[in-house]
């Protein structure tokens, strides 16, 4: 079975949930209006459904090829990418005076949600664009945006971030690429490694945006610039000149995203690369960090777009599968492995989780947009605040919930989910990369427990805590007890939360914090995730008074928030536990004594 | 030359298609409705004629509920210029169709009426060549591929025996079938821009089109359950089977 987008659950994410009317009221988003983005939706999902979904185990199984210094692509996916941007999908969100289409981030996050759903090692090459776009578009100069940003949105070209260097990961403080100054341009030379998309065939030229020190830059973050290196040279006239002294001299052999290929890229064999400064020297990392938030998210989109493609393979195979005798089938006919307890509960946490973390990565995005546009500039820094919050949670547990979730797609399988043939193992492979990419789980938790809580003395947490107690009020009005049983659940474990909250801004040394990092994300995330599942059951309840009303869809979408609240909100009150607990004794053992 | 292409809202071809509780027809409550995928085909044909330069304006014609403007948007949003909805909560038969086709045809004067050959719903394949019969426009049904000659069409139909080339004076009456091309997907900025284009709607009432029915649904039925297989052990069995219990042979 190949992919079949959600678009009904999507669309009532944005619709019931996340506020689409709202950011439709905003000026400069009149266009997205709730049939309109419906629209978008349905076409999205029959070209990524009978386009980019077939092509994603050709990718898998043949790979991107090196050979001397060019890369090809698998099989069909020149044709899909020329396609992909001949209908647009790559400018969805880009600014109008680019040529692009100005929709909302919320609706190209629920969009992107299906490129990787259907095909993530296809999605990274516009993902990865879009963040190079982003980065020109705020701070390069208007000459270089005339040059680079229409063939950008229009994706005849193609982007990169090269930030890595094979001793600057995680620290970026260590980059050695350098530049030197060369009249209007710079000279540069050095060797970036990971560069997702660094070199292939799908677009016409590739612009690296590059991080480098100039010679008399000041050690450390301070001394970063970046800059934007073509691939080829840019004539008069706009296009394609002379080829750039930048090449990729070998790509990685990796466990998944096959098809997209890891560069190692190589500036200045010849005598430097030809680059151009963006914005000021030495400000490079703080313009990175335009592309990388938008990146962020966009991974933990990539989280749970994958999460969804397995969970409809698990459920088909489940619906095909007969072994045993089941305990929930009607008769003799109605036995196959789905009417087996055990493998409910794997679908029902895979289902509702999934609905949890999209709910969350579309709210976050849905904040972007109302910090953007909002005329209020107090409602606009609370939402950029807000959405600032749920980006390392949209990044981090989304990813790691969705590694989690392809392992349980593979576990419904049995001994078939381990046989590549069955494509479950794929979606495990490629969705672990998610994990590391754009700043591992780690990072996103030292970003969440010190820029994001810390930094602002809790701020930020303690009104998303409000929101979340303001929804509880709502739902004590209800008469459902389904939606009502939630509520017990989510006042302790925002109760657990602020402890956990307490405990951490009472710390003044960063180590302890440190240690317990990544559980007060995954606490964070859970929760976050739970309130998103409780506004979805709101809604659904209030829209079930309506005779017309899909009562089955909306029964589903109370009975999946109740199941999350019985299932997974119990775990924040455990991580909280962890947090309080945990963090001295995680530190106590010798390094040597490991 | 103006083409009119006809779109019909129709259960989406992926929907298993259920029989409601009481008989009276198709569950159509909260399942995701679509074009009929003959039309969309008939709907990228006229494009092309357009893109070719043989046409001036396309316009997607639909016949039924309000929800059918979002049918016409999706043909908008492939490329047709303007839409027409004739708006009705009955569930019409071909003969009205083909009649409430024919009173836009006056008004319209179209050079070409694009149809898909049967709607997925209820397979009638009707419409067009009754529309042809109450029009005295040309027909050519189950065409797989149309050329321009003057002021006449080259149209090859897929019939049982192979493929049938005809020629036909236009104005003329095409229905499409499955191989006449492969429909393009909507451009997101069309979609956008399909939102902005002209979408005209009727009420049925003021046509003055007697739509009235000479047929009533008794009762709608699922298919019977496919029975189990067996193996036979040779071919005088299979016969003998084929023969006495099938009655095939």
């Amino acid at each position: 079975m190949t992919y079949v987008a959600p678009v009904k659950e999507i669309a009532f994410v944005l619709n019931q949930v996340v506020g689409l009317a709202d950011i439709a009221e905003l000026e400069g988003f009149e266009e997205a209006t709730a049939d309109l983005v419906e629209a978008i939706l349905d076409e999205s999902a029959k070209f990524t459904g009978e386009i980019l979904a077939p092509l994603n185990s050709v990718g898998d199984q043949q790979g991107s090829q090196w050979k001397e210094g060019k890369v090809t692509t698998p099989d069909g996916w020149q044709e899909a990418y020329r396609q992909f941007i001949e209908n647009g999908w790559g400018s969805l969100s880009f600014p109008p005076e680019f040529g692009g289409q100005g929709l909302p981030m919320c609706v190209s996050a629920a969009v992107q949600e299906m490129w990787h759903s259907a095909n993530m090692s296809f999605g990274l090459c516009p993902l990865l664009t879009q963040g190079a776009v982003d980065a020109i578009d705020h701070h390069a100069s208007d000459e270089l945006k005339q040059r680079y940003l229409p063939k950008m949105v229009e994706g005849i070209w193609s982007g990169t971030m090269n930030l890595t260097e094979p001793q600057a990961g995680s620290d970026l403080a260590a980059v050695r690429t350098r530049a030197e100054p060369a009249g209007d341009h710079y000279l540069i030379t050095g060797q970036k490694i990971y560069i997702t998309y660094g070199e292939h065939d799908l677009t016409e030229n590739i612009i690296h945006m590059v991080l480098a020190r100039l010679p008399d830059a000041p050690a450390g973050v301070k001394g970063i610039s970046l800059f934007i290196v073509p691939k080829f040279l840019v004539n008069e006239d706009g296009s394609p000149g002379e080829r750039n002294d930048v090449h990729c001299v070998s790509i990685e052999h990796k466990l998944g995203i096959h098809a997209s290929p890891t560069c190692v890229m190589s500036y200045g064999d010849n005598g430097g690369a030809i680059g151009y400064l963006v914005g000021k020297e030495h400000h490079g990392l703080a313009y990175m960090f335009t592309m990388m938030n938008q990146a962020r998210h966009a991974v933990g989109v990539e989280g749970y777009g994958i999460a969804e493609r397995a969970y409809q393979k698990a459920v088909g195979y489940a619906r095909d599968r007969k072994q045993g005798n089941t305990l929930l089938g009607k008769d003799e006919d109605d036995q196959s492995i789905i009417n087996h307890p055990d493998v409910r509960r794997i679908l029902m946490s895979m289902r509702s989780t999934i609905e949890a973390m999209r709910g969350l990565g579309l709210a976050c995005a849905a904040a972007f947009d109302v910090a953007r546009r909002h005329p209020d500039s107090n409602v606009r820094e609370r939402m950029q605040r807000r959405g600032e919050l749920l980006t390392p949670l949209v990044k981090g547990w989304s990813t790691e919930m969705g590694v989690e979730l392809c392992s349980l797609g593979v576990q419904v399988h049995g001994g078939m989910g381990y046989i590549e043939e069955t494509g479950a193992a794929q979606m495990l492979r490629d969705a672990r990369i998610t994990t590391i990419y754009e700043g591992t789980t780690a990072i996103q938790a030292n970003d969440l427990i010190g820029r994001k809580t810390a930094r602002d003395g809790g701020r930020g947490m303690a009104e998303l805590i409000a929101d979340m107690r303001s929804t509880l009020a709502e739902i004590a009005t209800l008469d459902d007890s389904h939606v009502k049983a939630i509520l017990p659940r989510m006042e302790s474990a925002i109760d657990a939360a602020e402890s956990a909250n307490t405990w951490l801004l009472s710390q003044n040394d960063a180590t302890l914090p440190a240690a317990i990092s990544v559980e007060f994300l995954m606490m964070h995330g859970r929760l976050a995730g739970g309130w998103m599942m409780a506004r979805a059951a709101l809604a659904a309840a209030r829209l079930k008074q309506s005779a017309e009303a899909d009562q089955a869809f909306l029964d589903a979408r109370i009975i999946l928030a109740r199941y999350y609240a019985e299932r997974t909100l119990p775990l924040v009150e455990s991580s909280s536990t962890i947090i309080l607990n945990s963090a001295g004794i995680t530190i106590a053992l010798d390094s040597a004594q490991l | 030359m103006k083409i009119i292409v006809g779109v019909k809202r129709v259960l989406d071809y992926n929907v298993k298609a259920r029989v409601k509780a009481d008989k009276s027809g198709i569950e159509l409550a909260n399942v995701k409705m679509s074009m009929n995928p003959f039309d969309e085909i008939a709907v990228e044909e006229a494009l092309r004629i357009k893109e070719a330069g043989n046409a001036d304006e396309v316009i997607a014609v639909s016949i039924g509920p309000v929800q059918s403007q979002e049918t016409i948007r999706t043909a908008l949003a492939m490329g047709a210029d303007r839409g027409i909805l004739i708006e009705t909560n009955e569930l019409l038969e071909p003969l009205a169709i083909a009649k409430l086709l024919k009173h836009l045809v006056d008004r319209e004067q179209p050079g070409l009426v694009l149809l898909g050959k049967q709607a997925i719903d209820d397979d009638a394949n009707q419409t067009g060549q009754m529309l042809s019969a109450l029009s005295g426009m040309s027909q050519a049904t189950f065409a797989s591929r149309v050329e321009f000659d003057g002021d006449q069409l080259k149209v090859t139909r897929e019939v049982d025996s192979g493929l049938e080339s005809i020629k036909v004076t236009m104005p003329a009456i095409i229905t499409t079938d499955l191989r006449l091309n492969e429909p393009r997907y909507a451009k997101l900025p069309n979609i956008m821009k399909a939102k902005k284009k002209p979408l005209e709607i009727i009420p049925v009432a003021d046509t003055g089109v007697d739509v009235s029915s000479g047929l009533s649904v008794v009762e709608v039925n699922e298919p019977p359950r496919r029975a189990a297989g067996i193996i036979v052990k040779n071919v005088a069995e299979l016969v003998d089977k084929l023969r006495n219990e099938a009655k095939v042979i």
